[in-house]
């Protein structure tokens, strides 16, 4: 299960992302969700894209790619919701490196991407819980 | 006390001054053949033999040295007497193979020492002065070069070595250093830490500084000499031929006097080996011509510059050398480290990167700035920016091992290095040393 995020490493100047952006959007992928971590003189593109292997065989001719398997923990579009999610992680001692959030398709779905060290057991800590989580297959909606 | 430190040498008529390099040149080649199989063999090469050399007007005729002939003979290849003789070693910074041991009778350190102490004197340094030596002491040739030449001129010697701003000041001040020996970039750094301290450039007893073993401006000498109140006094050398005091500037300012009893220069064609007339720029070329246990013939600095024998005000009639304007090969000199391209492949290679790199060179307040561009390749590169933060600075640190000093390190995309003619460049040299 799990799902890939796609990295880009992008220069820390203009045209970097639109170009990036632009490279996607040819690909006729629908960009799910996104996130930027910024260095002064770089900065990491990290992107849900629902069709990931095409993206990421275009997308490598042009640009430095990486595959990272991550968690995106299915959660209703209302307050409170987040928290056990966080807190089944916690009990189970899974730290989470950076995380990001989406809206899902159905109504009042959301979803949150967790990078953790371990995506496998993170996800079947959650499951345990009774939190869903998404898989490649279901990116292509 | 007199402005020369040996006015009848310093100051002898050009046709004494051939006189005794004629003489000492015989000599010498016949030592450095008798006791150097190393160059031996290079002269039988070329077919030259002691016979042919009947003065200065026949150096032409000898081989080169290079610095590849010192790493190839590296330790004792051309070692011209007895270990035994040899009372010290100075090496140059240089890492990984570049290194070269130089061996020194203590002959050849007092005769090293007469050079620094004309450099102190013509910088107007006397019996009464107290001289701040704070370049490195150790195998690097300043520390002790500097300290030797202050002894013979009689000063108070302060022999703090680098570093330790804060006690470079307080020594200066409470002992009243008059003179301050070391690097530009350094002296500069002071002048900046006193005025920090509050202290004005009047608040200080200097009156001169001898500043080498890096490349400086003129710009830079207004603005040292503006900072601390002195004059500025550039000197040059190299632990090949034995180390600062090679040549040295006198009150004029223009150009250093090359101390030709003991050192017999030439400016070549860098690429012909051809000898230039002079006035014309090219590479400058050295022969020891006393040295006795380190006795170099024709060794090419790889420094391009003219020389000129003009007569100077200063009454001195030895050549004078102009600052180096470049250097014929790629070696880089980064805060008075010498710096080689390759060495820094070296470390990315073996770090796992590309050889893919481009150097920056640049001043800020009057120090270099040494950053590196790297290309990150796909193996390295992670979705974590924390784990390409520790790339970043691990690859920092190994550079510093190699090189003895640090870059900074910026991470860019495959690439992203700029190539002309499809060919990367890899030094982007900004300090314009050499307007």
């Amino acid at each position: 299960m799990a799902i890939t995020q796609l990295s880009l490493f992008l220069m820390n100047q203009p045209g970097q992302l639109v170009d990036a952006v632009g490279a996607i959007s040819d690909t006729g992928a629908n960009l799910r969700a996104m996130s930027i971590a910024e260095a002064n003189d770089f900065g990491i593109l990290r992107i849900i894209v629902s069709d990931t292997d095409k993206v990421c065989d275009i997308l490598k001719e042009k640009f430095l790619i990486n595959r990272t398997s991550v968690v995106a923990a299915r959660m209703d579009d209302r307050s409170g919701a987040l928290l056990p999610i966080l807190a089944a992680l916690n009990d189970n001692n899974i730290n989470i490196e950076y995380m990001y959030a989406f809206t899902g398709t159905g109504p009042e779905e959301a979803y949150v991407v967790l990078r953790v060290q371990d995506a496998e057991t993170a996800e079947s800590v959650l499951h345990a819980s009774g939190i869903e989580t998404l898989s490649d297959e279901n990116l292509s909606l | 006390m007199s402005r020369y430190y040996q006015p009848e040498i310093e100051t002898a008529p050009r046709e004494k001054i051939l006189e005794i390099q004629n003489e000492k040149i015989v000599r010498q080649v016949r030592h450095v053949w008798d006791n150097v199989p190393y160059y031996r063999h290079l002269m039988e090469e070329k077919g030259v033999t002691p016979e042919d050399i009947h003065g200065v007007e026949d150096i032409h005729k000898l081989p080169f040295l290079s610095k590849a002939d010192l790493r190839d003979a590296y330790p004792y290849g051309l070692l011209g007497t007895d270990l035994k003789n040899c009372v010290r070693i100075h090496s140059t910074s240089g890492t990984t193979g570049k290194r070269v041991v130089a061996f020194y009778t203590q002959h050849d350190i007092d005769l090293w020492e007469d050079c620094t102490a004309r450099a102190i004197v013509a910088a107007g340094g006397t019996d009464e002065d107290v001289v701040q030596v704070c370049y490195g002491y150790g195998l690097f040739t300043g520390g002790s070069g500097l300290h030797g030449g202050s002894h013979k001129v009689g000063c108070l010697t302060l022999p703090m070595s680098s570093g330790n701003t804060d006690r470079q000041i307080q020594f200066m001040m409470d002992l009243g250093a008059t003179i301050l020996c070391c690097t530009p970039s350094y002296a500069a750094y002071i002048g900046e830490s006193l005025a920090e301290q509050g202290y004005k450039p009047e608040d200080n007893k200097l009156k001169a500084g001898i500043f080498g073993a890096e490349p400086w401006t003129e710009e830079m000498r207004r603005d040292i000499e503006k900072k601390l109140g002195i004059k500025a006094y550039d000197i040059y050398g190299l632990t090949e031929t034995s180390g600062p005091g090679v040549s040295y500037e006198c009150e004029e300012q223009a150009g250093m006097h090359i101390n030709e009893d003991h050192f017999y220069a030439e400016i070549i064609d860098p690429d012909t080996g051809e000898v230039l007339p002079e006035g014309e720029k090219g590479e400058l070329v050295f022969t020891s011509l006393d040295k006795e246990a380190f006795p170099l013939l024709r060794y090419r600095t790889r420094d391009i510059c003219v020389l000129s024998r003009r007569p100077c005000s200063c009454g001195r009639t030895h050549v004078r050398m102009s600052k180096p304007m470049g250097r014929s090969d790629d070696m880089l000199i980064i805060r008075g480290v010498n710096v080689f391209p390759s060495q820094i492949e070296t470390v990315l290679l073996k770090e796992g990167y590309t050889p893919n790199y481009q150097i920056v060179l640049d001043r800020e307040r009057n120090n270099d700035t040494f950053d590196v561009y790297v290309e990150v390749s796909t193996d390295q590169f992670s979705d974590l920016m924390s784990q390409i933060q520790r790339m970043e600075k691990s690859l920092e640190a190994a550079l510093r091992t190699m090189l003895g000093i640090g870059p900074k390190v910026h991470l860019v995309a495959p690439k992203t290095i700029t190539r002309s003619e499809g060919k990367a460049v890899r030094v982007i040299d900004r300090r314009k040393l050499h307007d």
